[in-house]
């Protein structure tokens, strides 16, 4: 129950478009149609998913205040003092950017047509702040487990898929629409943001459980 | 020193080429710390720190940077930029540092960053592209200022913590817009500042 209520939170709530902006640049980038939009939104859920466990376990094995003890007995030397968290920053991205690149490797080796549509999104997610974010997020969250970090991965991730699809279809049916002329493109997808994000604000309050 | 050249790397990421306004870049930093003056501003100047010095670096490796690996060497410089950034601010103004959150180390995904050190320091000497960092964070910096201004003065009626609106105006029924203080507000101020800055630029309208 605190999981699923962990995962709607998540999606709606803590959403990474609405509540913190987190992912802006290829959100406002790559919006223009629906089909590109949900390719983008498909890898970036699929990379929190991989990336954030595996941050997870960095954090508190390697990272953490005392999170070094294990090595104690194998090596002698008293561990529990040793606080590196202040590498979080260059080890997360390590870790972020290195695994897009095994990702698009598998991805292209085991499924083709899964690589064709994701394509070209894969490499520029290394620099989508939306991963490196829920990263620290977690980090400063606490979570209990690998996979309770798997799960608030899962839930960011498809937030941040329904908010770029969202704003997409919105962006299509624009054009159709005769705004004025210094609005046009990038400021009013800027607007359609902001009253989306006041829309998800009503779920702001549901708790599970 | 300052030739014509120099004066463009420095002045068009003013208004001309701003980075947020124009190019779109590091938005998501721009609007989740701009609730109040005081944090905008700190953020501000670590980002123009940050982008001065990893340009200047990366201007000095870029002849003897592979250009396969280029994109982690450059993450790699940013991630120790900010790291010294993010230790500096721990260390003397806790407060702020604790406001700002995860956004100082979100400074390397900013795109401003990666955007500058591809299309700037990869091919530009280390003056010029110390000029161009300066420049584009003191765009950075304007626009996340104009942005705090209106939603601390309307959201909450002060300015860098001092009330500015007068006490009259609450007695004759004058309320502060809690509204401005959320997130989407900071969405909709961009995009008036946008809207206003397009319709001075008549260029860069889009069709």
């Amino acid at each position: 129950m605190e999981e699923l209520n962990l995962f709607i939170k998540s999606i709606f709530i803590d959403n990474m478009i609405f509540a913190y902006f987190l992912g802006m640049c290829s959100f406002l980038a790559v919006s223009k149609n629906v089909k590109t939009a949900f390719g983008l939104g498909l890898a970036v859920t699929f990379m929190l998913v991989v990336t954030l466990p595996i941050n997870y376990l960095l954090n508190k094995y390697v990272l953490q205040e005392g999170a070094l003890t294990w090595l104690n007995s194998a090596t002698g030397i008293d561990f529990s003092s040793v606080d590196l968290s202040f590498l979080a920053l260059i080890l997360f991205i390590a870790v972020i950017a290195s695994a897009t690149q095994l990702v698009e490797m598998a991805v292209e080796k085991f499924s083709p047509s899964l690589y064709a549509s994701l394509g070209i999104f894969l490499p520029l997610i290394a620099v989508n702040c939306a991963i490196l974010g829920a990263s620290l997020f977690m980090q400063q969250r606490d979570f209990g487990s690998a996979g309770t970090a798997m799960i608030y991965g899962a839930g960011s991730g498809i937030g941040w898929w329904l908010a770029i699809v969202g704003i997409a279809a919105i962006r299509e049916k624009l054009a159709y629409s005769d705004i004025p002329k210094p609005l046009r493109g990038v400021g009013i997808a800027f607007i359609i943001t902001g009253l989306m994000g006041i829309a998800f604000m009503s779920f702001l309050g549901i708790r599970l459980g | 020193m300052l030739s014509k050249k120099n004066k463009e790397a420095f002045f068009n990421p003013l208004s001309k080429d701003n980075p947020v306004l124009v190019q779109i870049l590091g938005i998501c930093s721009a609007l989740a710390v701009t609730a109040s003056l005081e944090p905008a501003i700190v953020m501000g100047i670590s980002v123009i720190a940050v982008l001065a010095f990893s340009n200047v670096i990366i201007s000095f490796l870029r002849k003897t940077i592979p250009t396969n690996i280029r994109i982690i060497v450059q993450l790699v410089v940013v991630a120790a930029l900010v790291i010294i950034v993010q230790q500096i601010l721990v260390a003397y103004n806790y407060d702020v540092s604790k406001k700002l959150s995860v956004f100082i180390g979100l400074i390397i995904t900013n795109c401003i960053l990666m955007g500058r050190l591809e299309a700037f320091a990869m091919h530009n000497t280390p003056w010029p592209s110390f000029l161009d960092g300066i420049g584009n964070g003191l765009g950075y910096t304007m626009v996340l200022l104009i942005v705090a201004f209106f939603r601390e003065l309307l959201g909450s009626g002060t300015l860098f913590g001092f009330h500015v609106i007068p006490q009259w105006c609450y007695n004759h029924g004058y309320m502060d817009n809690g509204l401005m203080i959320l997130p989407p507000m900071a969405l909709i101020t961009v995009g008036v500042i946008i809207w206003v800055h397009r319709s001075r630029n008549k260029e860069l309208q889009e069709n």
